[in-house]
């Protein structure tokens, strides 16, 4: 180690935790963003299929109260959100403390921004080849299930992507009122506790999962679309 | 007369209260059993809300609609979808899946049915054949060029073998070489399948080398119907003469030379047989008068000729009434003075 970063006593102390804080980074996150997808994939579906001229029109005041409920939750900072809805994690799991306790809140506050983002996706999908569906006899069900989903697959992917990471920085920032992670090893030991060099390790490997699940997110975004006419891609496919 | 698609006092109104567009109005509409039926309009005169209407992707204000034998404005919902299945339509626009696979496209409306895989492949790569891009089976749309995204979607809209194929500007999107040869394949699939074909378009030339019938569509309602040649030959709204022979954007009309204003001008229209024989030059041989043309535009239709020529006729009056005289005598062949002639 170079003199600027000198391992200082605490460092060799926390360091052997960093695997388990990496671990629960993880399975936080990727937990929390499937189940952000189980809510708000659906979600995201109705607010465009459920439009007055949407392939299956619901009633205006559900519209407007789904509408409202997504609003809401995404204008609330998510820190604050958090302290609001940890009582919820008490209830379900009997602790508001750690990295479980965290992801109920995840799950909740990160499934509106998921309704948002598969929203915008769906709504790429060209109105034409939604014609084209109902004009063959499709029913609403197999325009979402044959159509929407299929023709918005790159850019729900990509949705995903930055969904993944949001919710990432959403789960580090749990760790300010007793969620796990790399985000608490930050606050508590490198905040609170002063210790720079573990703050820098922290943030050092949350760039890094960052990177990692970005990398892998746009490659699968651009390797499933049918759209991109790259002979190479042609390829590899078959 | 076995009318396959029955259209009746049907109106289309879009929004309502005082911004209320009615895109159609008062439609009464017959189409034959295995013809291919032109609707030709401007943009704006309603046309495509006209074809829409017959699949109810828009549904009617007012009035019924009925393909083969089934009242579709009466249909429940899942009804209509199981009517639609028998009715293809393609679009100015293809709208092909752009994730699934040429052959996936083609046997999308045959998934539809739960058709099992094998037999819709099959099924798929016979269209395929058909439409001749067997070798692209396995190409997605976006490798293709759009007269061939428009043969894949073809195929789709024949897969069920439907007993009506909608077509919604089908070739505007494609270049004139491009369009000859689908609208050759449409009328080759009208003539091995029997399906009944509705053609929409703008274009008097798609009209004029497919279809059997017309209507000439209007401010939302139908102004004139017939045979292709007899409207072709003797036009009798203003918007059938305007499409027939088309006016530049500056009014004027084809290939007018301008520097001949204050001649007498008349419209030779054929009625088909003799626009083979040389009129102008028998015209100039036989009685030594030299006429200007300064526009035609004819066409072979059915194998006859039709169409229409303006001359210029001699500013000498006996010269110009013998010229007439000698037109007028012609079998199949009209002539009538345009009076309000301004180049």
């Amino acid at each position: 180690m170079p003199e600027l970063f000198t391992v200082s006593p605490e460092m060799l102390k926390i360091l052997p935790t960093f695997p388990q804080e990496i671990w629960e980074t993880l399975y936080s996150t990727l937990f929390s963003t499937f189940f952000a997808y189980v809510i708000g994939l659906p979600l995201g579906i109705l607010l465009v299929v459920g439009e007055r001229d949407g392939i299956l029109p619901l009633p205006r005041f559900l519209m407007k109260f789904i509408n409202a409920i997504v609003n809401i939750i995404r204008s609330i900072p998510f820190l604050i959100f958090m302290m609001m809805i940890l009582p919820l994690s008490l209830i379900i799991l009997g602790t508001r403390i750690g990295t479980v306790a965290s992801i109920p809140p995840l799950i909740i506050a990160a499934a509106p921004f998921v309704a948002r983002m598969v929203e915008s996706s769906l709504r790429e999908v060209d109105k034409g080849v939604i014609e084209a569906a109902q004009a063959m006899g499709c029913s609403p069900m197999q325009i979402i299930f044959k159509v929407m989903l299929p023709e918005s697959l790159p850019s729900l992917l990509s949705g995903a992507t930055i969904a993944l990471t949001t919710i990432l920085g959403y789960g580090a920032m749990a760790g300010a009122i007793g969620g796990g992670g790399l985000g608490k090893v930050a606050i508590n030991s490198g905040y609170y506790r002063n210790w720079p060099d573990i703050m820098l390790l922290a943030v050092i490997l949350l760039i890094l999962l960052v990177q990692i699940f970005q990398s892998i997110g746009s490659w699968l975004a651009v390797r499933s679309d049918k759209r991109l006419t790259n002979t190479k891609k042609g390829r590899l496919r078959k | 007369m076995d009318d396959i698609i029955q259209i009746k006092d049907m109106t289309k109104t879009f929004g309502s209260g005082d911004g209320a567009i009615t895109a159609l109005r008062d439609i009464n509409l017959d189409i034959r059993r295995g013809e291919i039926f032109g609707i030709i309009g401007l943009s704006g005169a309603g046309k495509s809300t006209l074809v829409r209407c017959i699949n109810l992707l828009e549904r009617p204000t007012e009035g019924s609609v009925s393909v083969a034998g089934k009242t579709l404005t009466d249909l429940s919902e899942a009804e209509l979808r199981r009517a639609r299945q028998s009715i293809g339509m393609i679009f100015q626009s293809f709208n092909l899946l752009m994730q699934r696979t040429v052959l996936d496209n083609v046997c999308f409306p045959l998934e539809l049915q739960k058709m099992p895989k094998s037999q819709r492949q099959e099924r798929g790569m016979e269209l395929l054949r058909i439409v001749g891009l067997a070798d692209r089976a396995n190409a997605y749309p976006a490798q293709l060029s759009g007269g061939q995204k428009q043969r894949v979607a073809i195929a789709r809209a024949v897969a069920n073998n439907p007993q009506v194929l909608l077509c919604d500007e089908a070739t505007s999107a494609l270049d004139p070489n491009t369009t000859r040869s689908i609208l050759d394949l449409i009328r080759d699939i009208n003539r091995t399948t029997g399906v009944t074909v509705v053609v929409i378009t703008h274009e008097m030339k798609v009209i004029e080398q497919i279809c059997h019938r017309v209507a000439v569509i209007d401010k939302s309602q139908i102004v004139e119907l017939g045979d292709v040649s007899e409207v072709f030959t003797s036009p009798k709204s203003d918007i059938a003469r305007e499409l027939i022979l088309p006016r530049h954007e500056d009014g004027s009309e084809t290939g007018v030379i301008p520097q001949l204003v204050g001649t007498k001008v008349i419209r030779v229209v054929f009625n088909g047989g003799t626009a083979y024989e040389p009129l102008i030059a028998s015209l100039a041989i036989d009685c030594g008068i030299k006429v200007n043309i300064l526009g035609a535009d004819t066409r072979n239709i059915d194998g006859k000729a039709f169409g229409s020529m303006l001359l210029g006729l001699p500013h000498d009056p006996l010269q110009a009434a013998r010229a007439m005289a000698y037109i007028q005598d012609r079998q199949d062949v009209v002539a009538e003075e345009v009076p309000d002639y301004h180049a």
